[in-house]
């Protein structure tokens, strides 16, 4: 999957993610506003495929899911990042947005192209020929990434049980 | 066998091997979710319709209300009213109106060391006091536990916390984790898991340890736990548990730590807090000249039994300065049945204080009494976020007990140690 990288620094919160004035606006509405405090033209310019990069602490704050929900509402394809806040990694995974550790994130430039392996494990810089390893993701979070959040993975795995039990 | 913490110990049990790693991700099987009125089943309700499944094991869900209790508005109404009705439908436990969450599983004898743990609040980490892993998920996660009676997580290294020597009269549980949120910072704790330890834990009371464990989630901590020992041992036996081999159920000497940090306990003054974070913290007897209008003793963290005992040691014979309206709710019926025996309620309603139902109250931002614009008060909670309590502009103070009934006094912020030479010992 091919994008662009938006980047960001370091400690980006949850007000920041999902505006707190905007909460009761719906989804719509917060995703629109998502990273504007750091980036006024962010909603208006990702597109789905492109990659947030950040630095330490990305999500720190509250615990609403809704700082996920709205990058992916926005079609970002992952985060990656040097370190995340705990509660928004959770939230993140069970949401189906991809949020990935990256010990050194050094060359990425804001606007690079990038191509994302999430089974590889790698972000590839088109234009440097270079590529950045990813921390690898256990087998049972990468099927619930795939499978677009812990519900949806929840629903297949319970329709796969019934279907088990029906056929015997 | 390799040296482990208390932390890698529960997790690995519950997720069926012999050892875990911190950083890697397990699957682990949940003892027992606890839900309340608010997080729980009107937010979890709709999900497990979606998915077409019951409950996993209705007798491992504990279910409590206390954020909308008494149900003084329509809408806390109606989900008290929801709340009772799934109790019904779903035939789980049910403490309804008996207190706080956090104060009730542990009285009600639902929890035990060396339990894993999940609570639809992000206070959940109190469970730790009694050597039980216990952390706050969020609704979907709790549906997704309530469905399958599973949950990942990602194995935590520990950051141990050694507080030397004893506490000084006059100083609490909640002294020491203001005191840790301003070294520490909110995020001090990293998702990690903390353990608390050292010659002045070992001498706090379980009400006193839930207190210090309550706070990691202020740390930003996933847990904060207290390895069992003599006082779990008798808590466990008055709330009717039987003692178990606990005797694994520590940090072993030599197992590998995030850090730790060492503190001493006989040196600390009673602190607050400033508005607006709990971070913002240092001995009261550097606090600006501060006049109160409101002084709380209530939530999870502020108004359990001894809580109680020791702030009205305080008020006995003293009455609340003019102006200052005393708040006092007790974190659970049960704690306030005690103390009404010993006399002690009788002490806060002489001194002059209103006293208000078993509930989160305005802690949790609900009902009918929050704070008025530009109130400023001292309150025994553990979190003084902006507007949380009431108005933006309200300005939230946070204290122990001691210094919130010492506050309500003097009329302004006040060093609880200036109100115990006569009154004998308030520890």
């Amino acid at each position: 999957m091919s994008g662009r990288v938006f980047l960001f620094g370091n400690d980006i919160d949850t007000d920041q993610l999902a505006p707190g004035q905007y909460m009761k606006g719906g989804i719509d509405m917060l995703a629109a506003h998502c990273l504007e405090a750091a980036r006024p033209d962010f909603a208006s310019t990702v597109k789905p495929g492109d990659v947030v990069v950040a630095g330490t602490n990305f999500g720190v704050g509250s615990s609403r899911e809704q700082a996920a929900e709205a990058l992916k509402h926005l079609g970002v394809a992952a985060v990656i990042a040097r370190s995340f806040a705990g509660i928004f990694y959770r939230n993140a995974i069970n949401l189906g947005l991809p949020v990935l550790i990256a010990n050194d994130l050094g060359q990425v430039e804001d606007g690079d192209t990038v191509d994302l392996d999430l089974d590889a494990g790698e972000l590839r810089l088109a234009t440097k020929d270079r590529t950045i390893k990813l921390e690898p993701l256990p087998d049972n979070l990468k099927r619930m990434l795939a499978d677009g959040g812990l519900v949806p993975h929840l629903k297949k795995r319970f329709a796969e049980e019934r279907k088990r039990e029906t056929g015997q | 066998m390799m040296a482990s913490t208390l932390a890698r110990k529960i997790i690995a049990r519950a997720a069926g091997r012999k050892s875990v790693t911190p950083g890697e991700v397990v699957t682990a099987k949940v003892d027992l979710a606890m839900i309340h009125d608010s997080g729980g089943p009107r937010r979890v309700e709709p999900i497990l319709n979606d998915l077409g499944v019951g409950l996993w094991d209705r007798e491992k869900v504990v279910l409590i209300s206390d954020h909308f209790v008494p149900g003084d508005t329509d809408e806390g109404a109606r989900i008290l009213e929801l709340t009772r009705q799934w109790a019904k439908n779903r035939k789980v436990a049910f403490h309804d109106g008996e207190g706080i969450c956090h104060v009730v599983l542990p009285e009600r004898g639902h929890l035990k060391p060396g339990m894993f743990v999940v609570g639809g609040d992000s206070h959940s980490p109190t469970g730790g006091a009694f050597g039980a892993y216990m952390f706050g998920i969020g609704a979907t996660e709790m549906a997704g536990v309530l469905a399958t009676g599973e949950i990942w997580i990602k194995v935590p290294g520990t950051i141990l916390i050694e507080w030397q020597n004893r506490l000084a009269d006059g100083v609490t549980a909640k002294d020491i984790m203001l005191a840790l949120c301003g070294k520490l910072g909110m995020d001090g704790g990293r998702y990690q898991a903390v353990e608390y330890t050292g010659k002045a834990i070992a001498a706090l009371s379980m009400q006193e340890r839930m207190t210090l464990s309550n706070m990691a989630a202020e740390l930003g901590a996933q847990a904060g736990l207290i390895a069992p020992d003599a006082t779990t041992a008798a808590f466990l036996r008055d709330t009717g548990q039987n003692a178990a081999d606990w005797s694994d159920l520590h940090t072993d000497s030599g197992a590998e730590l995030l850090a730790h940090h060492v503190f001493d306990a006989a040196t600390l003054s009673p602190q607050v807090a400033a508005p607006h974070s709990p971070a913002n913290s240092g001995p009261v007897e550097d606090a600006p000249e501060t006049p109160v209008d409101v002084a709380y003793i209530g939530a999870c963290t502020g108004a359990k039994y001894e809580d109680l005992r020791r702030a009205a040691a305080i008020l006995r014979g003293r009455k609340v300065a003019s102006g200052v309206d005393l708040q006092v709710a007790p974190s659970s019926r049960q704690d306030q049945d005690r103390a009404e025996a010993e006399g002690i309620m009788k002490v806060f309603e002489d001194a002059g204080a209103k006293i208000l139902p078993n509930a989160c109250g305005i802690c949790a931002g609900y009902g009918t009494n929050r704070l008025g614009e530009d109130v400023t008060c001292i309150s025994s909670t553990a979190r003084n976020f902006k507007g949380r309590m009431g108005a933006a502009s309200s300005k939230v103070w946070l204290g122990s007990p001691l210094t919130v009934a010492a506050s309500a006094v003097a009329g302004k912020i006040a060093d609880p140690r200036d109100f115990l030479s006569d009154a004998g010992e308030a520890s």
